[in-house]
């Protein structure tokens, strides 16, 4: 993460080190809930971006703020800890960056550290270990609102004289006192003042040192807040808090059902419209058809998952910000236990039933790098939307609709209902199979610091939506377009005296024809291959392929395409149609949301390969067992 | 500590005047005093503010019991049973009635 470079012009200075003036690059450190994410967002002006370290999970934001005499300095958010020893993947970064051990990150020039003024004596334990390393420190109390609305008090210049170190009273939400920020950057010194720190090994020791120095600067520590003890007696309540629970879940998933897929469809048909057009605008033939079938689908494909995405982040965003989402991890606990998983996972996996996409997204809410891969890894076993149209289109296709219990539950939708418990067992068994061996986490249990509850901001709920939205057009988008334009090519060669070959001709039958030994024992022939292929671009693809190989419109005789599937496959085969759609992972933007969120291509070839060959092995189970019964 | 760790979960009951934090009612205060854990795990307790010495309180117990919510100078943390009961309190004094 170099600096900006500055462009040939005279207007900026130049920066030169023994100039010394002011400060280049600067790490703000801070424990979780410091409000250090909404102090950086003010400090520059929303003026940031994203980006991971080399070779882990953590991502930083890195800020700009212009000094007195307009120069501009380099903000480094480093990921919240508590301490310095380095025993998570956070606090090791923490570490290297501070020490200049962090490849691509210049070694910081100073420390912006914000504490949490609410609750100092445990935030000063960090002081103490950030301090010590000499590198010059501004301290932010932040909070000072909290501080004082809530009858608690501490002598700024005191404080400063025993760390060490110039001390500030904030409000990163008022604003309050954040001029000091500036005064800081323009009073760069040679070097770190000697400090005078006791020499302290235990984190008792620090604890008690601590709490002397928050004595000596008078500090008297504010009464909890009061609303907070409020609400918590209802939201944590044994018979409320489940009911408030349960509210709020079905508004999320609502939320991103009801709200969301109408927006995406919207969008769908909005792209397929503008597609047409921009068709008609082009000469007809292979350039046309790259356009619109392959650039225009791809960069469709990808958009339309924004509205559920966004939705989903404003969503999540309102109940992290208000602290509520702490809460219903402690609700929900009990329940993920039995499945080895913990309350933080509730929420990715119940979006995840909208779309396993926006839902591995959210996993960043578990801090715990094990239960977050687990989470990520059994989340497509959710029955995602993308899903319904198949299983709508096979099961109307095979089973006769009657009632089983009455008017309200027929033969179809219990079927259905079948497809959605089995999706959810296997990802029961699939996390109690991870976390009892390869992601085991002994040394990380369930502790969750409750937060008092505040209002969201505006400006951290909207930074979170550009966030996550530019995170995923960029990084899963590439990956997604690159795909979309591989299976045009596939379905467009080789091309015939310059046209398109008839599907059955080009590449992608070919592909079937091939893959037809290997799926031909779970009762699929070619044609299913085919629409297993184009599938991957998403699963309900896999319809309009069948389509297309039989003659037959899909949107308009759905009919007829059922009865060209009866033709095709056995009630056995459809069967082990149904369950291999139920747990392979047919789609490619998981595949590339998974890349991005864990940073590399392991966990998600890992998981590509785990569930195509548990969605093989029980079609093929269930062709044979099915197929044993029905003839 | 790794002793601790590995033989933790043998360990009999400490005799009287001493239990495990689990054993604590709800709105029952006592002192920390021993945290017979992994050392990672300890030492993040101790960073939260779990430091021998410092008053506990059970704040609340979610639905079911468990997890339950415990706050120490200030701060609020929830934990399952399976970590509470390994760490050791010393009482403050009997409530004088029940809870």
């Amino acid at each position: 993460m170099g600096a900006p470079t500055v462009s040939c012009h005279a207007v900026a200075p130049p920066r030169d080190e023994s100039l010394g003036a002011s400060y280049r690059t600067i790490a703000v450190v801070g424990p979780p809930n410091s409000g250090k994410t909404t102090l950086f967002n003010r400090l520059t002006k929303l003026r940031q971006k994203v980006g991971n370290f080399p070779g882990v999970t953590v991502e930083h934001h890195t800020g700009y703020v212009r000094d007195r005499d307009g120069k501009e300095v380099a903000l480094i958010d480093l990921p919240g800890v508590y301490s310095l020893t380095p025993k998570s993947e956070d606090e090791k970064v923490a570490i290297d960056v501070l020490t200049g051990q962090m490849p691509g990150t210049p070694r910081p020039d100073a420390v912006i550290l914000v504490l949490n003024s609410t609750n100092l004596h445990s935030h000063l334990v960090l002081a103490a270990r950030v301090i010590a390393l000499g590198i010059p420190t501004l301290v932010l109390l932040n909070m000072a609102d909290e501080l004082r609305k809530q009858g608690g008090q501490v002598d700024v210049l005191a404080l400063a004289r025993e760390l060490g170190t110039p001390v500030a009273l904030v409000s990163a939400t008022t604003g309050e006192g954040v001029v000091a920020v500036q005064n800081f950057l323009s009073s760069a010194t040679a070097g770190p003042e000697p400090l005078e720190l006791p020499v302290v090994g235990s984190t008792r020791g620090y604890r008690e040192w601590a709490v002397r120095v928050g004595t000596n600067a008078n500090y008297r520590r504010p009464a909890a807040p009061i609303w907070t003890q409020r609400l918590d007696s209802i939201f944590l309540h044994r018979t409320w808090g489940p009911i408030v629970f349960a509210v709020v879940v079905i508004g999320v998933f609502q939320t991103i059902f009801a709200v969301g897929q109408p927006l995406s469809n919207l969008l769908q048909k909005f792209l397929d419209v503008t597609g047409a057009q921009l068709g008609n605008h082009l000469p007809a033939g292979m350039f046309q058809s790259l356009i619109v079938n392959g650039v225009w689908k791809g960069t469709g494909s990808v958009l339309v998952f924004l509205p559920q995405i966004l939705l989903l982040f404003l969503v999540i965003g309102i109940l992290e910000d208000s602290g509520y989402l702490s809460r219903a991890a402690v609700i929900a606990d009990k329940t993920m236990s039995r499945a080895g998983l913990n309350g933080k996972s509730f929420i990715p996996l119940l979006s995840a039933y909208a779309c396993a996409v926006p839902a591995i997204m959210a996993t960043r809410t578990i801090e715990n790098k094990r239960d977050r891969i687990a989470t990520i890894l059994i989340a497509p076993f959710m029955t995602c939307s993308a899903r319904l149209p198949v299983y709508t289109m096979v099961i109307a296709a095979f089973l006769p609709d009657r009632p089983v219990l009455g008017v309200f539950l027929g033969t179809r939708a219990l079927a259905m209902l079948g497809l959605y418990v089995l999706g959810f067992l296997m990802a029961v068994a699939t996390a109690r199979m991870l976390k009892s061996t390869v992601l085991k986490s002994k040394d990380a249990p369930f502790i969750l610091e409750m937060p008092p509850y505040r209002w969201p901001t505006l400006s951290s709920l909207g930074l979170r939506l550009v966030d996550r939205g530019k995170a995923f057009l960029y990084r899963a988008g590439t990956v997604i377009m690159l795909v979309s334009l591989l299976l045009w090519a596939a379905t467009n060669f080789p091309m015939h005296h310059g046209q398109p070959p008839a599907v059955q001709d080009s590449v992608v039958a070919t592909v079937g024809h091939a893959i037809e030994p290997v799926i031909r024992p779970l009762g699929f022939d070619w044609k299913i291959g085919v629409g297993l292929i184009t599938s991957m671009a998403a699963r309900e693809v896999i319809i309009s392929t069948l389509g297309t190989l039989h003659g037959v419109d899909a949107q308009s005789h759905a009919t007829d395409l059922q009865a060209a599937l009866r033709q095709e496959l056995t009630p056995a085969g459809a069967v082990a149609l149904l369950v291999f759609f139920a747990f392979a992972m047919q789609c490619m933007s998981t595949v590339a949301v998974v890349r991005r969120e864990t940073n590399g291509w392991k966990w998600p070839i890992l998981q590509f390969s785990y569930m195509t060959v548990a969605a093989y092995i029980a079609a093929f189970a269930a062709y044979n067992i099915v197929g044993h019964f029905v003839r | 500590m790794i002793f601790n760790f590995i033989f933790g979960r043998r360990k009999k009951q400490p005799p009287t005047g001493a239990s495990a934090l689990a054993d604590l009612r709800v709105g029952e205060s006592a002192i920390l005093s021993d945290l017979e854990l992994a050392p990672p795990v300890a030492e993040h307790l101790m960073n939260l503010g779990f430091v021998p010495g410092l008053e506990v309180q059970v704040l609340r117990s979610g639905p079911g019991g468990d997890p339950r919510v415990y706050r120490v100078d200030g701060t609020e943390v929830a934990m399952r049973r399976d970590l509470t009961r390994h760490i050791r309190i010393e009482l403050i004094g009997a409530p004088a009635f029940g809870d």
